[in-house]
């Protein structure tokens, strides 16, 4: 392995110490797989995060998602493929030599070191000068809101608090790539949305620092990321914009995980190209349904329409109108959710509250608009038609 | 609470008193008394004095506290840089070398200590490893017992120091000693400490392999009681363990006063 100092455009702690000016760089995974002994935990997995952007890794539990955050980080080897930040290759670096800011689910503050000597961690560690680690802690401090509790110790600070001394702490070594790990998930839900806004905020004052965030809630990867890579099962899904992944998902995985979309088998009864519509059908309904890239009369599909799209009112002339019978109705504050019945396929429907919300066993009418609802592939997983570099 | 009820509370405490008083408690007051007895030779002993305890501290047991102290100090400090170096490298390790190190480390508590005491005595008589005779081959054999419980000790602490404070450290850019001095050994403070005072106590009351191995130039308190003990000065004897055990007990109680911060963690 060369010398750090004699490669060029390298991010390492110590340079982002004394550099002045910040230094972009993105991520690549270059089909990378980790294995441990016979298990896989990240397979084949091939992604570009560009440089200033928020990358999004978005998946359950097992998806593999973390492992490709920690092989960033360098706490796990791959056992094929390449890792590179900017243009070095990081492979087999140690983490201490990355420059990488780093937050985890569990804050991780040193509990034995003041709040302002953990955000210093970084720069004493590089050997900064005294007085630039004084001003870089003090400015951090102040960017994430906790100036005032510079010699407070970390147990005497709440968990939002923590995990904002935790991002002071990862930004004070000026990375080029900051890491979180479901940075949110220890905090209640007020808090939680609360940070949200917080990063979202810090990321517009830091626009230079790539931002990798490892979550498996949707509305955080919604929220924050410029594109949002879907994860299952050790393997990447689906790539894409946050918006473009929720209005078109190209798989039946990310409609059901990003927008918890319904699902529908349906079989294609004539396509309009000039329109770009087709007319499917499933069970006794034939609705009018978006098909871009096209479509043939007889084939099988998969209609997908999100909860929120099923309307009890029609939104206006041509909406499909879909006969159906209340299965169940579950108040949730902000909306109603019906679970309909249509001939043995289910489907969730998301209204507004309800002044009289429907009976179980009581047959209505709901309606999409045909640019709410889109066909995907039959079944199977990964037709994504945006992979890695997007 | 596990006892809810009050006569279920009282039961316990009645059946910790029975066992306790009996098991723990009566040989460290009979110990007690006769290091103020004149005479024992009814159920309770008579000619209350403090002769004994006088004699033990203007006596060599001055030296032999000196010679101790100095013994469980030197050992426990040894044993716990050896130990929590071993422990680090059992967990750097794969699984199997890890298993074959920390049963060679906790092999020693298995063992006789007189037999570990022989062991030394045979292995230091001869050069190049002549030790015989001096006070370092005294100070290897307290090390070798007690670094197994250092060891422990450290290796429980590691396994419950969650993997994520050297890691961010180590992205923050700490190098590997850096993040050991600076994170992970602040960090194990409690688990030291707890493993100080097990080694020093230890120690000072190591007896088996010390009588194997001691020069008469370095004669420790519990090999001093065995001495007056066997000489048939049970009273002397007695007063000695009073002062060991005191003595023990103060240095005990000033290593527990050690807390950090990690404690919070």
């Amino acid at each position: 392995m060369a010398d750090a100092a004699v490669m060029p455009g390298l991010p390492r702690a110590a340079a982002g110490a004394t550099a002045t000016a910040q230094v972009r760089s993105g991520i690549r995974f270059d089909r990378v797989t980790v294995a441990y002994r016979s298990t896989v935990a990240l397979a084949d997995f091939s992604l570009d995060v560009e440089p200033g952007e928020v990358m999004a890794l978005l998946g359950p539990s097992g998806s593999g998602k973390t492992t490709a955050l920690r092989a960033v980080a360098g706490f796990v080897a791959p056992t094929a493929g390449r890792i590179l930040l900017g243009d070095t290759d990081v492979t087999t670096m140690p983490p201490f030599r990355r420059g990488i800011g780093m937050v985890v689910q569990q804050y991780a503050l040193f509990p034995h070191m003041r709040v302002e000597q953990n955000v210093a961690f970084g720069l004493r560690a590089a050997k900064a000068a005294r007085s630039t680690i004084a001003t870089r802690v003090a400015e951090c401090l102040t960017m994430v809101g906790m100036a005032a509790y510079a010699r407070r110790y970390p147990h005497e600070l709440s968990g939002g608090q923590q995990q904002r001394v935790a991002i002071a702490r990862a930004l004070a070594i000026r990375p080029r790539v900051l890491l979180l790990d479901e940075p949110l998930s220890a905090l209640d839900a007020q808090l939680r949305s609360g940070m949200l806004n917080e990063i979202a905020r810090l990321h517009r004052e830091l626009p230079d620092v790539t931002i990798l965030y490892v979550t498996h809630d949707q509305v955080e990867a919604l929220t924050l990321a410029d594109r949002i890579a879907v994860m299952n099962d050790s393997r990447l899904v689906d790539v894409g914009t946050a918006q473009s992944l929720y209005q078109q998902p190209p798989s039946d995985f990310t409609a059901t995980f990003v927008g918890n979309a319904n699902l529908v088998p349906v079989t294609v009864e004539a396509y309009d190209a000039t329109r770009e519509e087709a007319r499917v059908r499933f069970a006794a309904c034939s609705v009018v349904v978006r098909a871009n890239g096209g479509v043939t009369p007889g084939e099988r599909r998969t209609l997908c329409v999100r909860p929120h799209a099923l309307a009890l009112e029609s939104p206006g002339s041509g909406a499909n109108a879909i006969e159906a019978k209340v299965v169940e109705v579950q108040w949730r504050g902000s909306a109603h959710r019906l679970y309909l019945d249509i001939d043995g396929i289910e489907l969730r429907a998301d209204s507004k509250p309800l002044r009289e919300p429907p009976h179980r066993g009581e047959r209505l009418t709901v309606h999409f608009a045909s640019h709410d609802a889109t066909l995907l592939a039959a079944a199977g997983p990964g037709r994504g038609a945006e992979r890695g570099r997007g | 609470m596990l006892l809810p009820s009050r006569v279920s509370r009282v039961g316990a405490w009645a059946l910790f008193f029975v066992l306790f008083v009996p098991v723990f408690g009566l040989p460290i007051v009979v110990v007690g008394a006769a290091s103020i007895a004149g005479q024992w030779n009814d159920v309770l002993p008579s000619h209350l004095t403090l002769r004994h305890l006088h004699d033990a501290f203007v006596s060599n047991a001055g030296v032999e506290l000196v010679t101790s102290l100095a013994t469980g100090v030197i050992a426990s400090v040894v044993a716990l840089v050896i130990g929590t170096w071993a422990a680090l490298a059992v967990r750097a390790l794969r699984r199997r070398g890890a298993k074959v190190i920390g049963t060679l480390f906790v092999l020693p508590i298995a063992v006789p200590s007189v037999s570990v005491g022989l062991g030394l005595l045979v292995a230091f008589s001869r050069p190049p490893f002549l030790l015989n005779g001096t006070a370092t081959i005294v100070l290897i054999a307290h090390v070798v017992l007690v670094t197994a419980f250092a060891f422990s000790s450290v290796s429980a602490g590691l396994a419950r120091l969650p993997a994520h404070y050297e890691q961010v450290a180590a992205s923050l850019g700490g190098r590997p000693a850096y993040v050991l001095f600076r994170v992970t050994l602040p960090l194990l403070t409690p688990s030291l400490v707890a493993a100080a005072g097990l080694c020093f106590a230890l120690s000072m009351g190591e007896l088996g392999a010390t009588i194997m191995v001691y020069p008469p130039g370095w004669v420790t308190l519990p090999v001093g009681i065995f001495a007056l003990t066997d000489r048939g000065a049970v009273f002397d004897g007695a007063a000695l363990t009073v002062l060991l055990l005191v003595l023990t007990l103060v240095v005990l109680v000033a290593v527990s006063r050690i807390r950090t911060r990690a404690s919070y963690r």
